[in-house]
């Protein structure tokens, strides 16, 4: 073992080990450097400079973020020589950007705003750009704005593109003072291979990628009192909520988040957990009977492994970039569209209500599930499903803008029915958890015994970040209508990230990769880890965020999706059996084949 | 615009498919066809198993692969400030009088392009241009007429 390198920064010793950044290391000693360019979750570009420090003994500022330790070294973070080195490389990032901030949804949450007001820019110093330029702005699309003219060419949505979702929707085009971050010949995001995961939205410093924002619409129905407006909440809003709210991380927050729903004027607040454990079902008889497709029936076109298919940028994925494996995603809606389309039939009837008059709203971590609801086999009810989709961070800024003191709400419970949840509706929001979610049913199907795992936590598909999590489960001693699957070893694969789904969808290709069943989640970390979640998240963030998650799952009374009470009563009153007539009517769905070119 | 699928395989088999190919073919690609038009693009994305956007990015970044139809002669002017002191600003307008057409625009008969470029290097015998790949310094409006009535009957 190493000695760890010595070295000074602003007069304090710091010992570190070798290959740390100037960065990370004065972060240790809670001394604090500008950055822009830089994110935990990417690799360093070291394009912003704003993280500057002086070295002694260099003629040049050296970046902090970019730059690893050496023995010896004096650092300076605060001389005159970098405070001005700073504000002039903002002054410069600030003569191209249109700072209209009081017009901006970022104002507020903008880190470059943030960086301005503390270095106090006033008069420009340099000749503005901005009148000059011709800035593109996508607003074509129904999840994601790109605007260019806020855009400081950070990289950060490059690099997120790149290496977290090997997608490269966008990479850096032209050059000099023409350069800027493009698509494939500038063509609007939804006409190019675009996931709508909106890693790139919680990533951007500025006002330059941000979600299409529905929240007028939403205060409007509200508003109506014509309109009967049901709102739902996914699994991983409740766990993250708190921190757009100045909560900190990894809080737990349904019951407050229940009540502020209720005060902001929604007419029935349920969860999306219950049509979470509804996909359960559904998903886990799919995928028992594909295997007894395949096993007993011997038929040759059922498509194993099954994949997962809650997770909207993962479907927009495979259809871009493995579009022949589309039959083997489940047919299973996500649990926000089963949702919708239940609201406008099932909930409709039971209320008494007409299916024209109810709004449904979600409220998602997530930016794909606005293209989702947008997709136009989602209007199974004959109505479009879900009206509108609201990020965690909508939220938060509707709760603001109600003046409701978060922090002080009381915890109020769900409205019943379709509020139910279990703690395997709950898990959803995190990588492992549809797997675990399925796997507590499956299990429980075929064997009518619980899963042999200490408090049903299957630590082993517990998916974690950055790997691609392998596990099998043996089915023994079934029961005789299951006899089939006595003795198998039930193959299943964790993924998240679009990077890693890729790798596992190639190792199946390729024959490598032998499955039954495969989860992916598009986003880093799962749901909670989502495009739509508050800003910042990292990798700290996100492990606080999973935590809460299987906190709140094993707080649940009720930890298995088929025990749910409102899951029992809607096959019994609604839906009849799963798989069945109804269930494929409203709960399945379709898939479309898309170029990747 | 149709993609020229056999010119991109034989390149792409001399060059290989690993990302550090993309430059040999989109410069071969250019070589062939004067520039690399979208359906190219998406084509060698496809065999390289990059993003088109980022086969875009690439081209787009060097202004010497061109991304828009050029003519079978591309002319690059020297517009940098030594070559401009030189009289490139007469050079420039002797070549849109003989061609009539603008800075950026192609010929008719798809024959000649007019385009300004950095600095050649040449800066000791400026004004200086660029016929594809080869160099004329020292300008005069006298030489230019000279190459140019050589080259229209190339």
């Amino acid at each position: 073992m190493t000695n760890g390198i010595n070295f000074k920064i602003d007069g304090i010793d710091l010992t570190v080990d070798e290959g740390t950044t100037i960065l990370t290391a004065a972060r240790k000693a809670n001394i604090q450097i500008p950055t822009l360019c830089y994110h935990e979750d990417l690799c360093v570009a070291g394009n912003c400079r704003v993280c500057v420090v002086e070295q002694k003994g260099s003629k040049h500022l050296v970046p902090s973020c970019a730059m690893p330790v050496s023995e010896g070294m004096e650092i300076y973070t605060n001389t005159g020589k970098v405070r001005l080195a700073r504000k002039h490389i903002l002054e410069l990032l600030l003569s191209e950007h249109n700072a209209d901030c009081t017009k901006c949804y970022k104002n507020g949450n903008c880190e470059l705003q943030y960086l301005a007001s503390e270095m106090l820019t006033g008069e420009p110093m340099f000749i503005d750009l901005v009148p000059d330029k011709k800035y593109t702005i996508d607003k074509h699309n129904k999840a994601i704005i790109k605007d260019d003219s806020r855009c400081i060419r950070c990289q950060r949505c490059v690099r997120t593109c790149e290496e977290l979702q090997s997608v490269s929707a966008f990479d850096v085009a032209y050059r000099g003072k023409h350069m800027k971050i493009s698509t494939f010949f500038e063509h609007p995001l939804f006409e190019v291979v675009c996931t709508n995961c909106g890693q790139c939205v919680n990533r951007c410093p500025t006002g330059a990628l941000i979600e299409r924002n529905y929240i007028d619409k939403v205060w409007d129905a509200i508003y109506d009192t014509t309109k009967h407006v049901v709102v739902q909440t996914a699994p991983a809003v409740r766990v993250a909520l708190g921190e757009s709210l100045g909560m900190p991380a990894g809080k737990i927050v349904t019951g407050k988040m229940v009540a502020a729903l209720k005060r902001l004027g929604f007419d029935s607040v349920l969860d999306t957990d219950f049509t979470a454990d509804l996909t359960i079902i559904e998903e886990g008889h799919e995928l028992l009977s594909r295997l007894k497709k395949a096993l007993v029936d011997k038929d040759p076109s059922v498509a194993l492994p099954m994949a997962t298919s809650c997770s909207p940028g993962w479907i927009k994925f495979i259809e871009h970039t493995f579009p022949e494996y589309l039959p083997n995603l489940s047919t299973c809606k996500s649990p926000q569209q089963m949702f919708g389309a239940l609201v406008k039939t099932y909930y409709a009837k039971k209320r008494n209500l007409d299916p024209k008059n109810i709004v449904s709203v979600s409220i998602m971590p997530c930016t794909a599930k606005k293209f989702e609801a947008n997709r136009p086999e989602m209007r199974s009810s004959g109505y479009t499903d879900v009206d509108y989709v609201l990020t965690t961070r909508e939220l938060g800024i509707m709760i603001r803008q109600a003046g409701l003191d978060f922090e002080s709400l009381p915890d109020e419970h769900y409205d019943s029915f379709m509020g139910a949840s279990t703690g395997a509706g709950v898990i959803f929001g995190t990588t492992g958890g549809v797997m675990e979610a399925a796997l507590r049913t499956v299990y429980e199907i075929v064997t009518g015994r619980e899963v042999p795992f200490e408090g049903l936590n299957i630590t082993p598909v517990r998916g974690t970040e950055g790997e691609v999590r392998e596990a099998s489960i043996l089915i023994k001693k079934t029961l005789p209508e299951w006899s089939f699957l006595e003795g198998i070893e039930l193959k299943c694969v964790v993924a998240n990230g679009l990077a890693y789904a890729k790798k596992v969808m190639q190792s199946v290709k390729d024959g490598t990769g032998n499955y039954h069943f495969i989860e992916i989640m598009a986003c880093p970390g799962g749901c909670l880890g989502g495009g739509g979640q508050p800003i910042p998240t990292n990798h700290e963030i996100r492990s606080k965020r999973k935590t809460a998650i299987y906190e709140e799952d094993m707080g649940m009374p009720i930890r298995k999706s088929h025990e749910n009470p409102d899951v029992v009563e809607i096959y019994q009153e609604f839906l009849g059996k799963p798989l069945g007539h109804k269930s494929h009517e409203l709960l399945h769905t379709h898939y479309t084949p898309r170029k990747r070119y | 615009m149709p993609a020229n699928n056999n010119l991109i395989k034989e390149l792409v088999n001399k060059y290989g498919r690993d990302r550090t190919s993309l430059m040999p073919i989109l410069q071969g690609v250019v070589e062939q066809n004067n520039f690399i038009s979208d359906m190219d693009m998406t084509e060698i994305a496809k065999e390289l198993d990059l993003s088109a956007a980022q086969v875009f990015g690439t081209a787009t970044f060097y202004s010497f692969l061109d991304t828009i139809p050029r003519g079978r002669f591309v002319i690059r002017v020297c517009k940098t400030i030594i070559c401009d002191m030189h009289g490139k600003k007469m050079i420039l307008q002797t070549l849109e009088n003989l061609l009539k057409i603008k800075v950026g625009e192609t010929t008719q008969d798809k024959k000649f392009t007019l385009l300004e470029t950095n600095c050649l290097g040449w800066c000791h015998k400026g004004p200086s241009m660029l016929i594809n790949h080869d160099v004329y310094s020292e300008l005069t409006a006298e030489t230019v007429h000279e190459i140019i009535a050589e080259y229209m009957h190339k």
